[in-house]
């Protein structure tokens, strides 16, 4: 990379590609807080009728993931050299 | 002069060669061709001259020579070494272990039959 | 009314195609096209095997019982497909780079090679899936039973024991058939696989068929559909949150653990984008699949009678609006969702079965070091047919015993909460590097007592195995281990219950242990291996110095993987290591991915086990443990590249040590050799010179005159052959060798070799396979025979055994024709291997020989001016020649 006018522009595909890295690891995460939220929703009145509406937020959160885990696959580069690197920044005290 | 002759070779045509040459000219020739076995053979009866392939199966011609100048009856006996190798080294090595003539294949049959009498005489 | 027999028929239909689909597929893979095999979508679709009978038929059944809470089922994979990224991912990466058969290859082999854990994981595995198998065989033989009563005849229990029992020999048939076929697991199921996507686009087909039906077609649409939701009995949804929170966790943990499941996710999977694909399109499945099962069991609720099972909704629904063609559509849809799991779930076991705990019995049961001396492959494929037998007859039996009782959902969850008994091991180990074979040994029989107890045996009734007494006082009126109330603590549903304390006491038991004992070397070493694996693609060194012999191990390898396999491996690593031939370096590397080759074939334990008998136990060093615990990440990355150089250095001395080697070796053999051609001149020459001086001199007989004559003509024979031998080889060396292409079969060629070589049988038997030696050659007949007789002739010279005996045999490797020629006598010294086809090498003993040493040379000069090769193939009990011969097309013509 001795190059300077190049590596501004390698280094935002790389930048890029490890914050799309951080958003894969993070999805799963608010996909859970998300299943979970229907335990906290009012259920004092019982005219509301609960299963329609769990009905079309569960599928709607579904699709939503689904959106976003398409969206993720596409941009997700699988196996790059900066994969190993990556790795081998998580290594500290485990033995 | 009906003297002994042991020739110790393993090619047969080559011992059909010699054994007719040397019998015409009033010789006994015994034949032998395996070297492991062929000291036995010399201690058998011990002849006036041995003629000795170096190339033989089972023992080299040089090994049988050794022991023969090793073995007090048989040192003194003259020996004709014959080659198919005829390099500068095998004569040396033939004349360091005390071969009293070297002879190179091919060989004229009155060279051979000139060399027998010399050997025999002396 | 449908006629009970057309059933049978379309099912049979059915059962036929997908034979069909399987055996096309194979052929194609056999063929080498597995590209659109190994697609995405494939994957996908085989992924679908999560959705069994138990969602075709039960999910409605659970909608109808308990409402939304059957989602949760299928929220849980969808978290983890959306994860991907970190556990999926990395289980798949570990899966290719270890070769693992199966979950109990992965913690048997993350665990040092622990053939303990291996053995109780199989067991957990079998006692968790059995009940489910079961739970298959009778959704298919119940929905079989609804349609003979709307035929009008009424089933006994006998007959739906004979359909059970009809439907599972099919499934052991059909499994047997194309999962035993190819031994190594990674060679992958390409039948089975295609076979089930197939079932997963009928069962998705069929579901959405009846669903539309229901809602638009009995409903009347979306909005009267969502009214008669809002109006049910299961209008007010108030989950609760343990159960939520739990299933959804189970349900996540057993899509991991299920030895089916792993076996698609993982063993069966041969690209690792297909992975990115799946995380997307396998959610996708799971949404398609769960969209109509509320309606369809409200809508059920509504009109079928009360008391009819809505665990058959799916079928009896449409019948009772008399779509007859729709239920049986919805019939085909269950019996795949019921056969695809059952297939795979058989398949999985058995290997786990076979390698984990018949393998090793057998390895044990000889005495140590005739390791080798048995045919390890037929063990391995005879026990996996085997258990494929047994584990569908124990399902059958479970089948009989529990009567077809029960609700689906249940059975399926216990099924769950038991494989899940394997997670924490599994997260730890791939993890945690600490995590060692004690804490999961302790950590997985913990959680499986506790399953056992708080679920599984209450799972069969009160006063089945477990008495009314028992679960009210707890046993021997110990009060704290009661079944549903552990440590005192009441009230908590069963379900939840059963859950929380496994997992509790299983996981603080992998790190209780875990940190209090100490892990073995090979454990420290596979951790490492695991936890870091993006970053140990290389493989690690887990060999050390060894006394095993490339032959050695060249013959076991072949006994295992079958020749043609072991020897390209051993080749291949040959020529990476810069040398010629089948015999590489014994490198610890080369060991350990033969035995990572190994074990994809027999499991991870068991194939170290047999490379530990080989290198005589030559495990491993301290010096290599302190190498892998110091590759801390800045040194690995800056060391590999160092690595890349000093490999190629090594490999290019190495290269030149042979190179000099042969050079020192070649000069001392020139010198023999002039010496030698002189010998073999003169000699010749002596006696036609003598005989020619007395034919001249003399008056001789004409007896004798004749004889001499005769001789003289004899040895002037002689030296024009030798001179020929000579000249022809300096000919084909020169490159200008006039070929005379003809055509021919191989057997034609062999049949004169034989006949000219002129060996009698009482010399050397010569053993050949005439089927296997048809094959048309278009290449120089007379010189290809020339080759072939100086092998034979080779043969009948040198082998030294008491009854000769020469073996031809043909095979085709990589579209080229191969002929090996073994004999039985002692083979050629390692050390004069690469030196036999020299020009002027001999091995010993000259008298024996008639040839000046050129025969051999004069071989490889034709063969390779022939476009093909002749080398030394060691490993065959005795010398062993092989000839390749290319396809007709490749021909070096000059």
């Amino acid at each position: 990379m001795s190059n300077r006018g190049r590596t501004e522009f390698l280094e935002r595909g790389s930048y890029r590609q490890r914050r799309f890295r951080d958003a894969a690891r993070m999805v799963p995460l608010f996909a859970a807080v998300m299943m979970l939220l229907p335990l906290m929703w009012p259920r004092a009145q019982t005219d509301q009728s609960l299963t329609s509406s769990g009905i079309y937020y569960l599928f709607g959160l579904w699709v939503v993931l689904v959106v976003i885990a398409f969206a993720l696959s596409r941009v997700l580069q699988f196996e790059t050299p900066d994969d190993s690197a990556e790795g081998a920044g998580k290594k500290g005290g485990d033995e | 002069m009906g003297q002994r002759v042991l020739l110790i070779e393993d090619e047969p045509n080559i011992i059909e060669a010699i054994s007719y040459i040397l019998s015409k000219d009033g010789w006994t020739v015994h034949t032998h061709s395996d070297g492991e076995t062929a000291m036995d053979k010399v201690l058998q009866g011990v002849p006036d001259l041995i003629i000795l392939d170096v190339m033989l199966p089972g023992r080299s011609g040089y090994d049988i020579l050794r022991d023969l100048r090793a073995d007090g009856v048989t040192a003194s006996v003259p020996v004709m070494m014959l080659t198919a190798r005829g390099q500068a080294k095998d004569r040396d090595m033939a004349e360091r272990l005390g071969a009293t003539h070297f002879m190179t294949k091919p060989f004229s049959n009155a060279d051979i039959l000139d060399c027998v009498r010399t050997l025999a005489t002396s | 009314m449908i006629s009970f027999n057309l059933l049978v028929f379309v099912s049979i239909a059915y059962v036929v195609f997908l034979f069909a689909v399987a055996f096309a597929a194979e052929r194609r893979a056999a063929m080498g096209k597995t590209a659109w095999l190994r697609s995405s979508a494939i994957y996908t679709l085989s992924l679908s095997i999560y959705c069994t009978a138990w969602t075709f038929y039960g999910a409605v059944g659970y909608a109808a019982r308990s409402g939304l809470e059957f989602l949760t089922i299928y929220l849980g994979p969808t978290l983890v497909m959306i994860g991907w990224w970190w556990l999926v991912r990395k289980l798949v990466r570990i899966g290719r780079t270890q070769r693992l058969t199966s979950i109990a290859d992965l913690i048997s082999s993350r665990f040092g090679k622990s053939t303990f854990l291996g053995v109780l994981v199989t067991v957990l595995a079998i006692v968790g899936t059995t009940p489910y198998i079961a739970l298959q065989l009778q959704s298919v033989t119940q929905s079989i039973a609804v349609f003979a009563a709307s035929s009008g005849e009424v089933w006994e229990a006998g007959d739906l024991n004979g359909a059970a029992m009809w439907v599972a020999a099919g499934l052991a048939v059909f499994t047997v058939l194309f999962g035993t076929r190819n031994l190594d697991a990674h060679e992958r199921h390409h039948g089975i696989v295609l076979a089930i996507a197939v079932e997963a686009v009928v069962k998705l087909f069929a579901l959405i068929a009846v669903g539309v039906f229901v809602v638009w077609g009995v409903a009347g649409g979306i909005g009267p559909t969502m009214d008669l939701i809002d109006a049910s009995a299961q209008s007010q949804w108030a989950p609760q949150p343990s159960r939520w929170i739990g299933l959804i966790f189970v349900s996540a943990a057993a899509f991991l653990c299920l030895p089916r499941m792993f076996q698609v996710l993982v063993v069966e999977n041969s690209d690792e984008r297909t992975v990115s694909t799946a995380s997307w399109a396998f959610p996708t499945y799971l949404l398609l699949m769960s969209l109509f099962v509320v309606p369809i069991a409200v809508v059920g609720l509504d009109l079928m009678p009360a008391g009819a099972n809505p665990d058959l909704f799916v079928v009896t629904l449409p019948l009772s609006e008399g779509r007859e063609g729709l239920a049986i559509l919805s019939f085909l849809g269950g019996f795949s969702s019921a056969t695809s799991m059952v297939i795979v779930a058989t398949l999985a076991l058995a290997t786990m079965v076979s390698n984990h705990i018949v393998v090793p019995s057998w390895l044990n049961a000889r005495t140590p070091g005739a390791v080798v001396s048995g045919d390890v492959r037929d063990v391995v494929v005879m026990s996996r047919r085997i258990s494929i037998g047994v584990i569908l007859a124990l399902g059958y039996i479970y089948f009989r015993l529990s009567g077809g009782g029960g609700a689906l959902a249940a059975i399926g969850l216990v099924s769950f909460t038991g494989v899940t008994q394997v997670l924490p091991a599994m997260i730890g180990g791939v993890f945690w590097r600490g995590a060692n074979r004690w804490g999961a040994g302790a950590a997985i029989s913990i959680g499986f007592a506790v399953w056992a107890w708080t679920q599984f045996l209450p799972s069969f009734g009160v006063d089945a195995v477990i008495s009314q007494a028992v679960f009210d006082q707890g046993p021997f009126g110990i009060n704290w281990l009661r079944p549903y109330a552990l440590f005192g603590i009441e009230g908590i549903d069963p379900f939840v219950h059963a859950v929380f304390w496994s997992m509790l006491l299983n996981t603080g038991a992998l790190i209780v242990v875990s940190i209090l004992t100490f892990p073995n070397p090979l454990e420290r070493l596979q951790g490492a291996q695991f936890v870091n694996v993006y970053d140990y693609s290389s493989g690690a060194r887990t060999w050390s110095q060894s006394a095993a012999q490339a032959e050695d191990l060249l013959v076991m390898a072949q006994r295992i993987l079958g020749g043609a396999e072991a020897q390209s491996i051993f080749q291949a690593e040959a020529r990476s290591q810069g040398k010629d031939g089948f015999l590489p370096d014994v490198t610890p590397d080369f060991i350990s991915r033969l035995e990572r080759e190994l074990s994809g074939s027999v499991g991870a334990a068991t194939a170290h086990a047999m490379m530990a008998q080989l290198t005589e136990g030559a495990m491993v060093s301290v010096d290599d443990l302190i190498a892998v615990a110091d590759e801390t990440a800045q040194i690995m990355e800056y060391s590999s590249q160092l690595e890349a150089k000093s490999a190629e250095q090594d490999r290019t001395a190495r290269a030149l040590r042979e190179a000099n080697e042969k050079l020192t070796a070649l000069s001392i053999q020139k010198d023999a050799f002039l010496s030698q051609i002189s010998h073999e001149l003169r000699t010749p020459m002596t006696s036609i010179r003598s005989f020619s001086d007395i034919l001249r001199d003399g008056e001789i007989e004409d007896e004798a005159r004749k004889k001499f004559a005769g001789i003289i003509h004899d040895e002037t024979n002689r030296l024009t052959r030798l001179l020929d031998d000579l000249l022809d080889l300096g000919v084909l060396e020169s490159g200008q060798v006039q070929l005379n292409i003809g055509e021919g079969t191989l057997a034609e060629v062999l049949d004169r070799a034989i006949m000219a070589s002129g060996v009698a049988p009482d010399d050397l038997v010569i053993s050949r396979r005439a089927v296997n030696e048809g094959v048309p050659l278009t290449t120089d007949l007379e010189r290809l025979a020339q080759v072939f007789i100086n092998l034979i002739s080779n043969a009948a010279k040198y082998c030294m055994a008491d009854d000769p005996e020469l073996r031809i045999i043909v095979r085709q490797i990589n579209g080229q024709t191969v002929v090996d020629f073994c004999d039985n006598g002692a083979g050629v010294p390692k050390e004069s291997q690469s030196m036999i086809f020299e020009k002027f090498s001999r091995l010993e003993d000259a008298g024996k020989a008639g040839g000046a040493g050129l025969g051999l040379s004069i071989c490889r000069q034709i063969m390779t001016a022939l476009g093909g090769d002749v080398t030394y193939l060691p490993g065959q009990g005795g010398a062993g020649f092989r000839v390749t011969i290319p396809a007709a097309v490749a021909l070096a013509a000059q």
